[in-house]
């Protein structure tokens, strides 16, 4: 039941980070008792929407009006105050009190003596888990609770309140299919009490089960909004992936070998399981599916930051026993990983002194670390990458995104690998040194280093990969060739939703 | 180190000299015995256990974690001396299984840290009890004297020749291995990246458990050489030697421009730190102010030396910067 | 749809039809539990070798000895549950102790004025290690350890190697330790009202709850508008305070004070607090498990006293006791960790 004007309107929301344009012009309009769904790619920009009704981040430009009054979000305590309740991916509750006192965090009820009542606390969080449909035992702490019933938890809160305005970003992302169905009741509760519900998701059964109206971002901006009546869930894809004009540095042709890396049946308790697929030889191997699928928690097994709990890795066809990442680097796998700045780079340290991090040992005599060698390893890599800087004693703090990827690069090109493991090797890195990238890759290919490279960019994915493995929730859902893989063949498989 | 870093602890090491002088400037006027021969010696001897214990702890902050059980190790150690040779058994072999029990007092250390993932700051608190009791267990309240004349001398006395106290030799030596090790090796170049972002080491292949230990052990070691050097200095192996040197160690560190919370220091600033809080001791003692007393200069010192940095920075924040990215027009 | 009451789904064999979250609960209440039962059995053996041990009066001895590590043990834990860590309470039981016990030496103010001073002094030590710790922002285990030496160098300054001796105190002031109520020594009742008021307002007050939740969560706690450094400062203070308290009791009961008084008093304070249960990461502990665990660590040294042990495994005790204390609890909760991440539940 909507009413003829929105509770919550934005219009012309635009945000910059660096050199990364995550909104542009985007409109979104929601109405009181109606579940809205926004979906898109990783990166399409919906967790930045997201943090801007939080008021976690204030838009660069365009309004936003609460109720025709304009809105300016200082913080999350301006949000929460004007009844905008924002339920994030991961829950922020204080894991020692408990789920009562969560409930009414800042806002205990009182006796007479000032203190608190810890009756009418117990009762009150009752009553709203009872509103709820929820059987939750208010007095235990928070500590023990899943993820699913600290969800639950937080709709508590943000009915406690009376917000008018319910935010959920993937809120299905960690919880069961009987939890699933849980949360969608007692959203479907909420709406009738007249909250304005915004679903952030990107599994399309759950979007066209809950939603009433389905908006789309694709870079960042607003494609189309239309009610679920009006859409099918492959339009739905085809708006997420749409076609785009740009053109990616074409792939060299490269001999592809015998199997460097293969997988058999890895699983890791609760994160993936019989995860299976191979790598050659100067061949890229694709690995695809949205965030939470387990992409990067594979690459973290292969490269021994994990431990699998079934399943072995065979590199060049012999069982390999990968526990530390140093145990890796022996075997030749190496692994780019997602976070350049908190896992990829020592931010302080010179080009020169990251690149030559992993191998500083190999690269000293008698302790001491043989400095020009370092550092015409480091000019060698610069020069090679192309990697744009004042010097290879140039702070990398100081690099752009692009470049610092590339030295990220180059830091395990210079252990000379077998296995290449990159995951969003062009995440937060502008258009030019994106084709730089793509072209380094590439050409390892030729050189014959057998890739995989984890990206949620179906066309860096549909441009670059000899073969595409899509990971959905855990598992692998397809495979597909180069030639007969496409973008909303891959997306199809990501979201879990049936060939189309 | 990276150029910026470089520069800034060049500016914290001046500073360090700055005071170092004025501490020296006001030492002299206090009294006239400040600026002797017999006092450099008897101010760079009352330092130097203290200056040993000080650099394998600078590398253990600058790797993040922190190490509180140095002096608790020191008395240990003392007071195993003391009874193994009070056992009649000879110092060569006494005092290597001394530094054998320092280096399984930092073993402790470190696989508690590293192993058991506890908090360095309540692991080294704990052990800096129970190395303490342990020390009063194996020795009591008694005192261990009748040390043969090169231990002695070798504790007390100066370099033939020279006006240099041997313990300050075995510290320059010592010194000088720790500023090559972090400066030169790649030992010191993983220990910064360990503190600067330890996640990102791990990802890189360092085996950061490994080294944290190791520079747990190196710590024990150097305590218990350090109450080898007291006991020898003192002719008295003592279960209450060292006790209160924990204050003067931490802060000759974080004085020394370590960061508290890991990837920045220099040796050089930990050691002009040393000499910084030697001389304004000495001073002190020269004006009849009792040690206890001192205490409050050198804890004010510490309170400062982290306090001063910090407040630096919020007031940089807090005053607006300009822009670093052009804003972006809406089109 | 209609409501229906849906079960939360509960995946783990473990925990069964009691609910994992049941099990932490019990957990954490089991922690008081265990304290009593470590003491009753430690009382058991001992008695077993000693029979002396096990007297009324004997017993009014451990409690007595207790009652001033308790005190300061309630301001400990204040602290700690923020997530921070008092190191200087030892010296600002000695430098009150002193400072109030020189006062009525001096006669230059009554017994009633001296323990005003003395209280107000640990306030003020309190608070100024609140302000290093929250306007500052030196981590406190920096701060306090600074405060250690200072406020001990001050409490050496003061006392210039002189000391007060029973003889110098009066007779009321005195009287304060050997002073019973309703049969009950007066020490221990203090101890026992502070302890009670304490917990209470910590489980009660919106204040004390706010306390827990600096601790539990220091992020989310700014996010809800909890005034984080503003309690932060007042958990140091309230902390001064009851060493403060401490202080003034010291020299009653102890009728001498030199420049030593209560140094080393910290780690039997944080010893107790850490045995109480009380984690050392905040967020999580009682006052009545503190004071257990003092009472716990009074009656291993007043054992090891009886059974003519050397006194000197005192300290080692202590330290090997938050070694184990700390560490069982860590491993405690990584095993509660890593069945939740089995069980799917992260």
């Amino acid at each position: 039941m909507s009413e003829s004007s929105p509770v919550l309107q934005l219009t012309g929301i635009s945000k910059r980070f660096g050199a990364v344009q995550a909104l542009t012009d985007v409109d979104l309009a929601l109405f009181a008792g109606e579940v809205h769904a926004l979906v898109g790619e990783n990166g399409a920009g919906k967790s930045t929407l997201v943090k801007i009704l939080a008021g976690i981040h204030q838009p660069d430009a365009g309004h936003m009006r609460l109720k025709e009054r304009e809105l300016v979000l200082s913080g999350p305590a301006a949000a929460r105050d004007l009844g905008i309740a924002v339920i994030h991916q991961h829950p922020n509750l204080f894991p020692d009190l408990t789920v009562a006192e969560n409930v009414f965090v800042g806002r205990l009820p009182r006796n007479s003596v000032r203190g608190v009542d810890w009756g009418e606390l117990n009762k009150s969080a009752e009553r709203l888990f009872a509103t709820l449909g929820v059987k939750q035992s208010v007095s235990v702490p928070v500590r023990g609770l899943s993820v699913a019933d600290q969800q639950l938890v937080e709709i508590a809160k943000s009915l406690s309140l009376e917000a008018r305005v319910l935010v959920m970003d993937e809120p299905t992302a960690s919880l069961s299919g009987r939890e699933v169905e849980r949360l969608f009741t007692i959203i479907r509760q909420l709406r009738g009490r007249g909250v304005a519900i915004l679903f952030v998701d990107h599994r399309m059964e759950e979007v066209f089960e809950i939603a009433d109206r389905v908006s789309v971002l694709r870079d960042g901006r607003h494609v189309i909004t239309a009610p679920v009546s009006e859409l099918t869930p492959a339009d739905a894809i085809r708006h997420m992936v749409g076609r785009r004009l740009e053109t990616l540095f074409p792939k060299e042709h490269a001999t592809i070998g015998e199997v460097a890396l293969e997988v058999r049946g890895l699983a890791r308790k609760g994160v993936f399981s019989d995860v299976s697929f191979q790598v050659r030889h100067g061949e890229i191997v694709g690995l695809a599916g949205l965030v939470g699928a387990g992409r990067t928690e594979v690459a973290r097994v292969l490269f021994g930051i994990d431990r699998a709990d079934a399943g072995e890795v065979l590199v060049a066809g012999k069982r390999a026993d990968i526990n530390s990442p140093k145990d890796a680097m022996r075997l030749g796998i190496v692994y780019v990983p997602e976070d350049r700045h908190e896992q990829g780079l020592v931010l302080d340290f010179s080009i020169a002194a990251n690149v030559s991090l992993p191998i500083v040992q190999r690269l000293s005599r008698l302790l001491v670390v043989d400095r020009a060698q370092e550092r015409r390893l480091a000019a060698d890599y610069s020069k090679q990458l192309q990697v744009r800087s004042t010097g290879v004693d140039q702070t990398a703090s100081g690099l752009s995104g692009g470049n610092q990827q590339k030295v990220v690069i180059a830091k395990w090109l210079a252990t000379r690998p077998t296995v290449l493991l990159l995951d969003e090797p062009t995440q937060g890195v502008d258009i030019g040194a994106k084709a730089e990238v793509h072209r380094i890759i590439s050409q390892l290919a030729a050189q014959g280093m057998a890739i995989v490279l984890i990206s949620s960019e179906l066309l860096e994915v549909l441009g670059m990969a000899d073969r595409i493995v899509v990971l959905h929730e855990g598992r692998v859902a397809a495979e597909f060739g180069r030639d007969n893989a496409s973008q909303e063949r891959i997306m199809a498989a990501a979201t879990g939703h049936a060939e189309a | 180190m990276s150029t910026l870093a470089l520069a800034l602890s060049r500016r914290w090491e001046s500073l360090l000299v700055i005071l170092l002088v004025a501490f020296i400037v006001l030492g002299s006027s206090l009294s006239p015995f400040f600026l002797s021969g017999s006092n450099f010696s008897d101010l760079t001897s009352n330092l130097m256990e203290k200056a040993i214990m000080a650099l394998p702890l600078a590398l253990i902050i600058i790797a993040g974690e922190i190490d509180l059980s140095v002096e608790s190790m020191l008395g240990l150690a003392s007071a195993l001396l003391g009874f193994t040779y009070a056992l009649g058994w000879p110092l060569w072999l006494d005092i290597p299984l001394v530094l054998v029990a320092g280096a399984t007092g930092g073993l402790l250390n470190g696989l508690l840290v590293t192993r058991a993932g506890l908090p360095s700051l309540v692991v080294t608190l704990g052990t800096l009890a129970l190395y303490r009791g342990l020390a009063s267990v194996v020795l009591g309240p008694r005192s261990v004297s009748g040390w043969p004349q090169w231990f002695t001398d070798f504790g007390f006395g100066d370099v033939p020749g020279t006006l240099i106290p041997w313990p300050l030799l075995v510290f320059a030596v010592l010194a000088l291995a720790f500023l090559f090790v972090l400066n030169r090796t790649w030992i010191g170049r993983q220990i910064y990246a360990i503190g600067k972002n330890k996640e990102a080491a791990r990802y890189s292949g360092i085996d950061v458990a490994k080294m944290k230990t190791f520079l747990f052990i190196l710590s024990g070691v150097l305590s218990a050489l350090a109450g080898v050097i007291l006991t020898a200095r003192f002719s008295s192996a003592r279960a209450d030697n060292g006790q209160g040197f924990v204050l003067d160690v931490v802060t000759s560190v974080l004085l020394g421009g370590v960061n508290i919370f890991g990837g920045e220091g220099t040796i050089v600033g930990v050691v002009l730190a040393i000499f910084v809080i030697g001389v304004l001791r000495n001073g002190l003692t020269l004006a009849d102010v009792s040690p206890d007393t001192q205490s409050v200069a050198v804890g004010a010192l510490l309170i400062l030396s982290v306090a001063g940095p910090t407040l630096v920075r919020r007031i940089s924040a807090a005053r607006p910067r300009r822009q670093l990215t052009k804003p972006v027009s809406n089109s | 749809m209609s409501a229906q009451a849906i079960d939360s789904p509960s995946n783990s064999a473990l925990a069964g039809r009691l609910g994992l979250e049941r099990t932490l609960t019990l957990v954490a209440r089991l922690r008081e539990a265990g304290i009593l039962l470590v003491l009753l059995a430690v009382v058991v053996i001992v008695t077993i070798q000693a029979p002396l041990f096990f007297s009324v009066s004997n017993f009014e001895q451990i409690l007595l000895n207790v009652s001033l590590i308790a005190i300061v043990a309630v301001g400990q834990t204040t602290v700690v549950l923020t997530r921070n860590v008092d190191l200087s309470v030892g010296s600002v039981v000695g430098l009150v102790a002193f400072a109030s016990g020189d006062l009525l030496k001096e006669h230059t103010l009554g017994v009633a004025g001296a323990i005003a001073v003395g209280c107000a002094l640990g306030l003020g030590l309190g608070a100024l290690n609140g302000l290093i710790v929250a306007v500052a922002r030196v981590p406190a285990i920096v701060a306090t350890l600074g405060t250690l030496y200072v406020y001990r160098g001050l409490d050496f300054l003061i006392a210039g190697g002189k000391q007060v001796s029973a003889i110098d105190l009066p007779h009321d002031y005195l009287g304060i330790a050997s002073s019973s109520v309703l049969g009950i020594p007066t020490l221990i009742v203090a101890a026992a009202l502070i302890a009670v008021v304490a917990a209470y307002l910590l489980r009660n007050s919106g204040v004390g709850r706010q306390l827990y939740a600096i601790g539990s969560n220091p992020a989310a706690a700014e996010v809800v508008g909890i005034p984080t450094q503003r309690l932060i400062f007042g958990a140091f203070v309230v902390c001064g305070l009851c060493a403060g308290v401490a202080g003034v009791l010291w020299g009653s009961r102890f009728g001498s004070v030199n420049a030593l008084a209560a140094s080393g008093l910290e780690l039997q304070v944080i010893a107790a607090v850490v045995v109480g249960g009380v984690n050392i990461f905040g967020g999580s502990g009682t006052v009545v498990g503190a004071v257990l665990g003092a009472i716990l660590l009074a009656t291993i040294e007043n054992a090891l006293r009886i059974l003519h042990l050397s006194e000197f495994w005192l300290l080692a005790i202590d330290g090997a006791i938050i070694l184990l204390a700390v560490g069982t609890d860590a491993a405690i909760r990584g095993y509660f960790q890593r069945i939740l991440v089995r069980t799917g539940r992260r």
